[in-house]
């Protein structure tokens, strides 16, 4: 059964193949111009076309009829080959991409090839109109001050439309303010005195799980993660790093310092951690943020060292309860996140 | 037979549509309108038709997407991801990838129709600086394009942070900073946008899909109709050429043969789209992760038509406005919001400072080649060079992890370079531009000296000879006499 078949198709792709090749030939014998419309000269004709260059061309090309329709077909196949694939694996992108970019890609060339070889070719000369016409315009301002004729008080009439305008503008400006409430919380952390320091999963630190070299992530033991104040980087450093101001002494207990994790310059999280692993030819501990690359040195208070950040990296002064746990000695001194106009820039 | 039977439906439905609307002479002109052939007049129909397949594959996606922040549980099909805390709107989106049958695809090709979309406006505008195609009558249409260029922008970034994919919060994170930054009313901006602090408020999400799936794109369409309807009135520009005036224009009628290629450029443009979202993978989400503001992702890089600004941040030493320990204009502020505003602000003004720099207020309909224009061809490669040395600086952190370049000595050395590079642009492009004035030749078509071929006596002959005269016309030697153009000799 499928032998015969396949047959039966052998011979019509053949014969198909037979009839394209004879009509190509007799096209290619036969081929000029079927005719020519009205007026336009013919593109033979050198010293009129030199002149002009409109043309009118009929390309009567039935190879490339033929072309297009086989096009087309392939199109149709591609095409009804999409709905195949999506009923076969609609998640896979790649069938499907193949098969409705392939169809759409067939369909170009069939819609160039038709645009470029079965269509009359045809180059026309159109002269532009004026735009700025002097009588139009003239009438158009004549009609228009015609619609103020014995009007007195234009002045007052004027400004009294824009005082009205300008009235409706704010009125209709006015409803933007309920988009947003007032700056509530812009300065709110959720970090108070004793406030615990948990990690992503809940467990909260204890001061000896703040190992040297690691970057640590901190969030308050109580208080929504999402916020903007809330979140930390804690790490621990050896005397040879630790230069905090004076005032900051007791904000590092056994070396141990957090700081905010949101950056100051662009509200990214950093997560940056670089740490000397041979000390006389590294730099300081610093953190870096991937969005920008502002570095910070938690050794002296969130310093800037490099990169865009204007401000220093707000710092939380720590303390380790009687249970070794790490808690916060007190809120932050400075503004966390992104600044805007008037924040405080706090000291470091 | 089937010729006649066709015949007669045209002219039944003809007959109809002008009992009703009565439009044939505005049909007629549409069919006879004239498109003048170059290949160059192509890139503003490739952004027309990314957009229509924006529109299309963005229909799809919004049946599918939920903008809230609400905070759920992911127990869909990709495992990397079960259990873990996300938004409804990235687990919705994470629907659309895995669970929706053609979802992925949708949504591959809405990114890079997107890319295509912004990359096509820029090519586009370049072109019209470049011919000084923006000259009057065009100068309010030019216009009208740099707005559609600052949405489509808006739009993209719209678009890509909707997702709440950890990088998409990052992006949203830097833009609030910026918006924060602008001075005097920055935070009650950032605020009003996003419904309070950062991440924002529970309407967020919905405001910037509204904004997305509806307000920035009911603008554009209006634009686009306002662009393409002052392009009808006007007729388009067209390089000079046998035949070609400042007052007619020659090209293709619109039926039939270009309609058929411009429908073969639309379907080519849709295919590509296709295939590259079918088979190249674009911002894969499930790799990122849901966001949350305490995470970040190393080495993060936004679309590309971001690209200029993330370079513009980067780059800015940090200086700020502060007094007495208060800080007054913040540092994104000069990269996010007053560097693009600089480069906006001048293509606006561009039209105008050269009708009063030149005196030239007159109308202009044929186009110039950009070498006959040598110093706005300058300033235009320089202006471009600055734009794109802060682009590239965006890049300098892959440069560093790939070529082990010192990220700090690449960001010095650009700090210099930014401004020392368009000037070095600036003269050598004007040094070009002279130098091909006055030789003239088309660097991919036109010809210069004497074709000789050898006589049987063993002599040489002059078969052809280039013009003496340098019109603007670009001339071609005679057919067939150039070997690799059918050669006889």
């Amino acid at each position: 059964m499928s032998e015969r078949l396949a047959t039966l198709l052998g011979r019509i792709a053949a014969l198909v193949v037979l009839r394209r090749a004879w009509r190509g030939r007799r096209s290619r014998s036969s081929g000029r111009p079927r005719g020519d419309a009205a007026g336009a000269p013919l593109d033979g004709d050198r010293s009129a076309a030199s002149e002009s260059p409109a043309r009118r061309e009929i390309p009567a090309d039935r190879r490339a009829e033929t072309l297009v329709a086989a096009l087309l077909g392939l199109a149709a196949i591609f095409a009804f080959g999409f709905t195949g694939a999506y009923v076969i694996d609609g998640t896979n992108p790649r069938y499907l991409g193949i098969a409705l970019g392939g169809a759409l890609l067939l369909l170009a060339a069939a819609c160039v090839v038709a645009g470029k070889r079965v269509v009359p070719q045809e180059t026309r000369v159109e002269e532009r109109g004026l735009l700025l016409r002097e009588r139009e315009t003239e009438e158009v301002v004549d009609a228009l001050e015609a619609g103020g004729e014995g009007i007195s008080r234009r002045a007052l009439l004027g400004g009294a439309a824009g005082l009205a305008g300008a009235g409706m503008v704010t009125a209709l400006a006015t409803p933007v303010a309920s988009l947003g409430p007032g700056l509530a919380g812009i300065h709110a952390t959720p970090w108070r005195r004793g406030v615990g320091l948990v990690d992503e999963r809940g467990n909260p630190y204890r001061a000896q799980d703040i190992v040297v070299g690691s970057l640590f992530t901190a969030l308050p033991e109580h208080g929504d993660p999402q916020s903007l104040g809330a979140s930390l980087i804690v790490v621990r450093l050896g005397p040879e790093y630790l230069h905090l101001p004076a005032a900051r002494r007791a904000w590092a207990p056994e070396g141990i310092v957090a700081y905010s994790k949101i950056c100051p310059h662009a509200g990214c999280a950093i997560s940056l951690y670089r740490y000397p692993l041979y000390r006389p030819t590294s730099e300081e501990p610093a953190f870096t943020c991937p969005c920008h690359y502002s570095t910070f040195l938690p050794g002296e208070g969130g310093r800037v060292t490099f990169g865009p950040a204007g401000r220093s990296l707000p710092q939380l002064p720590l303390m380790i309860d009687a249970g070794g746990l790490l808690r916060a000695a007190g809120p932050f001194h400075e503004d966390v996140g992104p600044s805007w106009w008037s924040v405080r820039r706090g000291e470091s | 037979m089937i010729g006649k039977a066709l015949d007669r439906r045209v002219r039944r439905l003809a007959r109809r549509s002008e009992e009703r609307m009565g439009a044939s002479g505005a049909l007629r002109w549409a069919m006879r309108y004239v498109f003048p052939d170059h290949w160059s007049f192509l890139l503003g129909e490739i952004a027309l038709y990314a957009f229509v397949v924006l529109v299309g594959t963005g229909v799809f996606l919004a049946l599918y997407y939920t903008p809230s922040d609400t905070q759920v549980i992911y127990h869909g099909p990709y495992a990397l991801l079960r259990g873990e805390q996300m938004s409804e709107a990235y687990s919705s989106v994470m629907n659309i990838t895995f669970g929706v049958p053609a979802g992925l695809l949708m949504r591959q090709v809405h990114h890079w129709a997107a890319d295509v979309f912004v990359a096509a406006i820029v090519l586009h505008l370049c072109r019209v600086f470049f011919t000084g195609a923006y000259r009057k009558p065009r100068d309010l249409n030019y216009m009208v394009g740099l707005t559609m260029l600052m949405l489509a922008i808006l739009e993209g970034f719209a678009g890509y942070s909707l997702v709440d994919d950890l990088l998409s919060g990052m992006g949203l994170a830097i833009a609030y900073s910026v918006a924060l930054s602008i001075p005097l009313v920055g935070a009650q901006l950032g605020y009003l946008v996003w419904d309070g602090r950062f991440p924002g408020g529970s309407d967020f999400l919905s405001r910037l899909e509204i904004v997305h799936v509806f307000l920035i794109p009911a603008m554009i369409a209006v634009l686009i109709a306002l662009h393409l309807g002052t392009i009808m009135r006007q007729h388009h520009t067209q390089f000079p050429g046998p035949g070609r005036r400042e007052r007619n224009v020659v090209g293709t009628p619109m039926w039939p043969a270009y309609a058929l290629r411009s429908i073969g450029l639309f379907f080519g443009v849709a295919a590509v789209l296709f295939l590259a979202g079918g088979l190249i993978q674009i911002n894969p989400i499930w790799q990122w992760g849901p966001y949350h503001p305490y995470l970040s992702e190393n080495g993060a890089q936004p679309d590309w038509y971001i690209g200029w600004l993330i370079g513009a941040l980067r780059l800015m030493p940090n200086w700020e406005l502060t007094v007495g320990g208060h800080t007054l204009i913040p540092n994104p502020f000069w990269g996010g919001a007053a560097f693009p505003l600089v480069v906006f602000a001048t293509m606006y003004a561009w039209p105008a400072l050269e009708r009063r720099v030149t005196r030239d207020y007159r109308r202009h309909d044929l186009l110039d080649r950009p070498r006959d224009r040598p110093t706005r061809t300058a300033i235009g490669a320089a202006f471009l060079s600055w734009v794109v040395v802060v682009f590239a600086v965006g890049s300098t952190d892959r440069l560093f992890f790939r070529l082990h370049i010192s990220y700090v000595q690449q960001i010095h050395f650009w700090r210099a370079g930014v401004w020392v590079l368009p000037i070095v642009v600036f003269f050598v492009t004007r040094q070009i531009c002279r130098a091909l004035q006055r030789s003239d030749t088309h660097p991919l078509r036109a010809w210069e000296g004497q074709l000789v071929a050898r006589r049987a006596d063993g002599g040489f002959e002059v078969v052809a000879e280039s013009p003496p005269d340098r019109g603007t016309v670009p001339r071609e030697p005679p057919a067939g006499t150039v070997p690799g153009r059918e050669s006889r000799l």
